[in-house]
C-alpha cells in the first residue's frame, strides 16, 4: 500500500503546501485503496472521475499558492447526504436510483475548502442501526479481525461505511452522521476518532432526516486533529436550517494545546453497566489515571437519570421518523409500486421499499403517537430528556468535561445481535445521553481486547465547547498512544 | 399497555405499509417486547416538568416571506417514478 493513504490530513495538508507529492497522486493512491478495498462493502457509489479533476484544479490552485483548508484532500461521504447529481439514498430501497438537483450545506462546505469526493459510504438505512447489517446495499466488513479468527465483524453503524473507509485507509477521512451514536460508536470499532458536534453547529439542509431533533452531522477521522480540521470546514450557520445556530466557528486546531491542567474530568457512575467486560472497566480507568498524569482533576459525578436515556431515545427518534419518513410516497423520487388508487400504492411502495428494522421504527413511532398513547409514551419520553439534560447541565457546573467509554463492547460478528432488537440498541447505552441532550461529544481509540479489538473512550462536552472537547481528546489521544491499525486491504495480515 | 396484531393492522394503515396477514402476530411480540422496555420509564417522577421539544433552547428564526432561488420544474421531475407535461403521475383517484 502507498504511503499516501497512511498520512493524516494534517500531514497530507503539509506535504501538498510544500509539493512533495500532488493531488493528483494523493487521489490516485486512494482510488487505487478503494479498489482493493471493494470487498469490505465500504463503498455504495465511486466519484473517481469527479475526484480527479478536482485532484488537478487543487494542483492548480495549490501551485499557485492559493490552496484552501482542505485543498486536495480526498475524502467520502456518508449516503445521508444530498450530493448533487450523484446517488443519495441513505442506504433504503425506497431511494432507488435518488440522485438529488442539490447539494448540502455540509458537503458543499467541505467542497469550497477544497476537499474532493471519492464516493459515497455505505451505512445502515436511514441510519436506523448500530452495526451497518440494515443497508439495503448490504452489511460492511470491519476491517479489523479478532486475533487468529478470519470471521468478518460489523463495524459499527449506523456510519459504518465510513468508519471503515477511514480505518482501512481508504480515505483521509469521512463524513458521518449521529443521531444516537452513529459517528463515536462505529469510530470505536473500527480503531477511529469520531465526533458529533453541539446539535445546531452542522446544518441539517442536505441530510437526509431521520430524527430532527437529534440529527447531527460530524467527521470520522484517524487523529483528534484532522477531525478538528474537518469540523472546521463543516460547521456554521445556514439560514436554511432553521436550527442552525449563528455564532463563529472557532479555530479548532488550535485549540489542541496539549494542556489539560486547567481541566477537571466528571466520571459519572452510572455508566458502570453490570456485564461490562472487565477490559472495558479497565481501560476506562487507565483515562482516569491518563488525565490525571497529564494535570486535569478527575471527579466523581452522578448523572442519575442516565439508564433511563436509551428507552426515551427509542421513543424520541422513532416518533420522529415516522413523521419524516411519511414523504417516501412512491410519487416524487425513488421507488414506486403500482396500486389500483394512491393509498394502495403508498402501502405497497412503504411495504417494498422500507426494510424490517425502518418498519419496525416508523411502526413504533406511529404507536407512540397515536391518540391515546401520546402522553404516555411520547409526552413522557419528552419530559424525562429535559431531565437528561439537567442531569448534565447540573454535572457541567463543576466538570469541564464528562469521560466514558463509548460502546459497551467491541465490534462483534455479522448476524450477532440480530434476534432481538434491544440487545442491539444497547450498542448505544453510552453515547445516547450525550445525543438526547444536543451536546459536542467524541470517541477516541484508547486500547486493545484481549482478541485484538479497538475500543474507545469518550468525552462529552458543554454546548459548544468543542474547543476544550478537543484539547481535552488530544490528550486522551497522546497519552493513549493507540498506534494500531489493521491490515490495509491486500496488505498481508501479519502487518 | 400491549399491542395485539389489530392494533398492528390500524398502525401498519395509519403508517400507509402494507403488511402480510401472518407478519402481524410477529411484529406485535417485537412491538410488546420494545414498549415492555420502554415503559420502565414510568419511574421516573415527571410532575411538573416541561418536555424538551429540541435540543437547543434558542428561538426559530424569521425571515421575509419571499421566495428564493428554488429548484427548476425539470429538476424536481427528474427523479419522479411517473411524470408527464410538467406533472407527477399518480394513480387514478376518482372513477
Amino acid at each position: 500500500m502507498s504511503a499516501l493513504t497512511a498520512l493524516t490530513i494534517a500531514d497530507a495538508r503539509a506535504g501538498l503546501a510544500a509539493r512533495t507529492f500532488s493531488a493528483r497522486e494523493l487521489v490516485d493512491a486512494h482510488i487505487a485503496a478503494v479498489e482493493a478495498g471493494r470487498g469490505l462493502n465500504a463503498f455504495v457509489a465511486e466519484t473517481f472521475d469527479h475526484a480527479r479533476a478536482g485532484a488537478d484544479a487543487a494542483d492548480a490552485r495549490l501551485a499557485a499558492g492559493e490552496g484552501r483548508l482542505l485543498e486536495g484532500i480526498p475524502l467520502a461521504v456518508k449516503d445521508l447526504f444530498c450530493t448533487k447529481g450523484v446517488r443519495s439514498q441513505a442506504c433504503s430501497k425506497i431511494l432507488e436510483g435518488f440522485a438529488p438537483p442539490y447539494e448540502s450545506t455540509v458537503t458543499a462546505n467541505l467542497w469550497s475548502a477544497g476537499a474532493l469526493m471519492l464516493g459515497k459510504t455505505n451505512m445502515d438505512e436511514f441510519a436506523m442501526g448500530s452495526a451497518n447489517v440494515t443497508s439495503a446495499d448490504g452489511p460492511v466488513v470491519n476491517p479489523w479481525r479478532r486475533r487468529g479468527e478470519d470471521k468478518p465483524l460489523v463495524p459499527g453503524g449506523s456510519s459504518g461505511g465510513s468508519a471503515a473507509a477511514v480505518a482501512a485507509r481508504l480515505c483521509l477521512g469521512a463524513t458521518g452522521t449521529d443521531t444516537g451514536g452513529s459517528i463515536r460508536q462505529p469510530a470505536a470499532f473500527c480503531g477511529i476518532v469520531g465526533m458529533k458536534p453541539t446539535y445546531g453547529r452542522c446544518s441539517r439542509w442536505g441530510m437526509i432526516a431521520f430524527a430532527s431533533s437529534l440529527d447531527q452531522a460530524g467527521p470520522l477521522t484517524r487523529t483528534v486533529e484532522d477531525a478538528a480540521l474537518m469540523l472546521q470546514a463543516m460547521a456554521g450557520h445556514d439560514p436554511r436550517d432553521s436550527t442552525s445556530i449563528d455564532r463563529p466557528v472557532p479555530d479548532y486546531a488550535a485549540s489542541l494545546t496539549g494542556s489539560v491542567r486547567d481541566l477537571t474530568i466528571g466520571v459519572p457512575a452510572e455508566y458502570r453497566m453490570e456485564g461490562m467486560p472487565a477490559e472495558i472497566e479497565a481501560l476506562w480507568a487507565d483515562g482516569v489515571r491518563w488525565f490525571r498524569e497529564a494535570g486535569a482533576t478527575v471527579v466523581d459525578i452522578s448523572l442519575p437519570l442516565t439508564r433511563y436515556a436509551l428507552p426515551t431515545y427509542y421513543i424520541v427518534a422513532p416518533a420522529e421518523a415516522s413523521s419524516n419518513l411519511a414523504r417516501y410516497d412512491g410519487v416524487r423520487y425513488g421507488l414506486r409500486v403500482e396500486g389500483d388508487d394512491p393509498a394502495e400504492m403508498y402501502a405497497r411502495t412503504r411495504a417494498a421499499g422500507f426494510g424490517r428494522e425502518v418498519r419496525r421504527r416508523i411502526l413504533i413511532g406511529t404507536y407512540v403517537l397515536s391518540a391515546g398513547y401520546y402522553d404516555a409514551y411520547y409526552l413522557k419520553a419528552q419530559k424525562v430528556r429535559t431531565l437528561i439534560a439537567r442531569d448534565f447541565e447540573a454535572a457541567f457546573e463543576s466538570v469541564d468535561a464528562v469521560l466514558t467509554p463509548t460502546a459497551p463492547f467491541a465490534a462483534f460478528a455479522i448476524g450477532e445481535k440480530m434476534d432481538d432488537p434491544i440487545a442491539m440498541y444497547l450498542n448505544d447505552v453510552f453515547t445516547v445521553p450525550a445525543s438526547l441532550a444536543g451536546l459536542p461529544a467524541i470517541s477516541v481509540p484508547a486500547g486493545l481486547t484481549a482478541d485484538g479489538l479497538p475500543l474507545g473512550l469518550h468525552l462529552i462536552a458543554r454546548p459548544f465547547d468543542e474547543p476544550t472537547l478537543f484539547r481535552a481528546a488530544g490528550v486522551l489521544e497522546s497519552a493513549a498512544a493507540f498506534g494500531h491499525r489493521p491490515p490495509a486491504p491486500g496488505e498481508a495480515e501479519a502487518a | 399497555m400491549s399491542i395485539d396484531r389489530d392494533t398492528v393492522l390500524r398502525i401498519a394503515r395509519l403508517s400507509r405499509i402494507a403488511m402480510e396477514e401472518d407478519a402481524l402476530a410477529p411484529m406485535a411480540d417485537e412491538l410488546n417486547g420494545i414498549l415492555a422496555w420502554v415503559e420502565q420509564l414510568d419511574e421516573v417522577d415527571t410532575e411538573g416538568v416541561e418536555p424538551m421539544t429540541g435540543a437547543i433552547a434558542a428561538a426559530l428564526p424569521q425571515r421575509e416571506d419571499s421566495a428564493e432561488d428554488g429548484a427548476s420544474t425539470d429538476d424536481l421531475l427528474a427523479n419522479a417514478p411517473d411524470a408527464d407535461d410538467g406533472f407527477f403521475v399518480v394513480p387514478r383517484v376518482v372513477e
